[in-house]
């Protein structure tokens, strides 16, 4: 039985409510006074009409065919088609890897495990695909599930650094997988990488981009700040040096002008890797900088702490700073990131036939002629996916790390 | 007060001095600290008691003079710096615990890391000392979930869990908001009285009078007057001494 007394300090405990409806939302916010109403109904009129302009061209003008027909092209650029099943072992195991290491760091399936899982199975449903592809499809998201599975059984301590060691153990079979060892014959034949082209050129040159130069950036980034002046002054004049050149300057280097310098004889270099050292080299610079960032805004009390506890130097870096200031600065790394996959398109200019670089050859062909628009508006659409998927776990991960944070 | 203070001299500093630049901060402090003996250290703001005690572990350089901590003589010696800092803890005004480790991790860290004791070992060791300050259901949160007291207790367990010989505190509750500051004190009362070294900074005269063994003043960089509280209260010598005390008081 509630007293009268009990009511009146029920209500008093609720917050005042507030009315939910679409209506009372919308006079809130988009209709409040005679400027927001007349915003309102402009911006309406603008999204409409480029949705309809955009809609129409999709359905009536856009020759669509250009697409399935160069849809490998797209994909892996010259890679051989015979050898094309290399490419979905390595899928494979990316999907094992991706399930294995989801069990070392995390451990449990979340809702987070539920989607990158389902991926692979939404991909299925790409009307473009043969059945085939929707084949190796669901075979990359069974052997993701089968390693998350069977991961708990393994006899490996569940930690981060495992997890690392399988990825870097993953990107030395990926790389032997996908070049070939056997030669000119025999179970895996060379593919040089110059034939590597498409977005599998786009997301292998900035997926090795990203974990290359993450940590040459951290350790300039700490050289900045060495007490050594040898060290600090080398890590300032490559930083300052690499951040004072476009990248196309430094991929027209590494392109034309390292052969020149080096001594007659000595074997040509591949020129994709070429390409790569040249982003890797230059993506570094820009993360020193902004760990550098994360690293001013550790207190000089953190460093104290430390020391008065005694810790080394190395052990002060490793355990106190470096896990405080890379998390201070995930969302401008995760920036830094994307700019550096769509910079990957600078690989086009020097002669490499990534996802633009096929692009180009596509429009070129006189069969495709005046495609140009259909071309580049799905490359478009590839790189927003993969950028938007990076953006998104990124917030995903700081939300994570936030809880419990100072 | 704690009257355990043995004869052997654990600390020891002569003429220690230390400039800012231009502006000396020490002039000739010298102090002998007995082993188990509590010594705090009381002065107007900017008389340098911080930095004098920031000497003693080397979180600030002593420039001229002698500082010899348990027979380990400060110098530029890495290795006696690093020695000195396993033996001495230090606990700060502003706590300065690790924010992205939970309580139990911060605590554990420095004996794992660098007493290389086992992790089993380290969690029991922690959960011991979380019991001692009176916190062991806080040991899985992160120090942002706690208040300023809990945190500084957290501080001194973090210290302990290293088993110093001596323990600095430096305005260990300035930061604190008042009614926070007595489980602080508390549990360095019975720090003290389980005797343990101490040299303290702070303005909580209570604390001072009760727990401390002898009383330090410094006014201007220099020590200018040492004795018990009894003297202190109701006998001072200097004239800034008196001063001080009557505008505290």
């Amino acid at each position: 039985m509630t007293t009268a007394a009990d009511t009146s300090l029920d209500r008093s405990v609720m917050p005042p409510s507030e009315r939910r409806t679409l209506l009372g939302w919308m006079r809130r916010n988009l209709f409040s006074d005679l400027l927001n109403s007349a915003l309102t109904v402009v911006a309406a009129a603008v999204v409409f009409l480029v949705a309809l302009l955009l809609l129409r061209w999709a359905l009536t003008t856009a020759q669509w065919g250009v697409i399935p027909a160069n849809f490998n092209l797209i994909m892996r650029g010259q890679y051989p088609a015979e050898e094309a099943w290399r490419l979905w072992l390595a899928l494979y195991l990316l999907g094992g890897v991706i399930g294995l290491m989801w069990r070392l760091i995390s451990g449990k399936f979340s809702t987070a495990a539920l989607i990158v899982f389902l991926i692979p199975l939404a991909l299925r449903e790409v009307p473009l695909f043969s059945w085939m592809t929707r084949f190796h499809l669901l075979v990359v998201a069974g052997a993701g599930a089968g390693a998350f599975y069977l991961g708990a059984y393994l006899p490996i301590q569940r930690s981060v650094r495992a997890a690392v060691y399988v990825l870097l153990g993953y990107l030395v079979v990926m790389l032997v997988i996908l070049r070939g060892y056997s030669g000119d014959a025999g179970p895996m034949p060379t593919v040089t990488t110059i034939l590597w082209g498409g977005l599998l050129l786009s997301l292998l040159l900035a997926f090795f981009g990203i974990t290359l130069s993450f940590p040459l950036g951290v350790a300039l980034a700490l050289g900045r700040q060495s007490k050594l002046p040898a060290i600090r002054i080398i890590s300032v004049t490559y930083i300052e040096f690499i951040r004072g050149v476009p990248l196309i300057s430094l991929l027209f280097m590494g392109q034309v002008m390292l052969q020149l310098f080096l001594p007659d004889g000595f074997p040509l270099v591949d020129r994709v890797l070429r390409a790569l050292v040249a982003i890797i080299l230059f993506s570094a610079a820009y993360t020193a900088e902004n760990v550098r960032g994360g690293l001013q805004s550790i207190s000089r009390g953190q460093y104290e702490a430390a020391q008065a506890l005694g810790l080394s130097t190395y052990r002060t870096t490793m355990h106190i700073i470096l896990p405080q200031a890379l998390r201070a600065v995930i969302p401008v790394l995760v920036g830094q990131f994307i700019s550096l996959f769509k910079d990957t398109t600078l690989v086009a200019l020097v002669g490499l036939f990534d996802l633009l670089g096929i692009a180009r050859t596509i429009t070129a062909n006189p069969d495709w002629l005046g495609t140009q628009q259909e071309v580049f508006v799905v490359v478009a659409l590839l790189f927003w996916i993969f950028s938007y998927t990076m953006s998104y776990a990124s917030r995903r991960i700081e939300q994570r790390l936030g809880v419990g944070e100072r | 007060m704690s009257e355990n203070a043995t004869s052997e001299e654990i600390i020891i500093c002569q003429d220690v001095c230390k400039w800012f630049g231009e502006f000396q901060a020490l002039k000739d402090c010298s102090l002998r600290v007995r082993a188990q003996e509590v010594v705090v250290i009381i002065g107007p703001s900017g008389s340098g008691k911080s930095t004098f005690i920031r000497c003693i572990n080397r979180l600030e350089e002593h420039q001229a003079g002698d500082i010899i901590v348990d027979g380990i003589p400060l110098t530029r010696d890495v290795r006696n710096i690093e020695q000195i800092r396993s033996e001495t803890g230090m606990v700060f005004q502003q706590f300065n615990l690790f924010p992205h480790l939970t309580v139990l991790e911060n605590i554990t860290l420095a004996p794992i890391q660098v007493r290389k004791m086992h992790k089993d070992e380290a969690h029991e060791t922690a959960m011991a000392l979380l019991n001692r300050v009176g916190i062991p259901e806080q040991a899985d949160k992160h120090p942002g979930q706690l208040s300023g007291g809990q945190q500084q207790r957290v501080a001194i367990a973090r210290s302990l869990a290293m088993s110093p010989k001596i323990m600095l505190f430096d305005e260990p509750t300035s930061a604190l908001d008042p009614e926070m500051i007595k489980e602080v004190l508390d549990v360095m009362q019975e720090l003290a009285e389980t005797g343990m070294t101490m040299l303290v900074v702070t303005h909580e005269m209570g604390f001072a009078r009760e727990v401390a063994d002898r009383i330090v003043f410094m006014d201007a960089g220099e020590i200018m007057e040492v004795g018990t509280p009894e003297h202190f209260f109701t006998n001072a010598q200097h004239e800034r001494t008196k001063l001080f005390l009557s505008q505290i008081l």
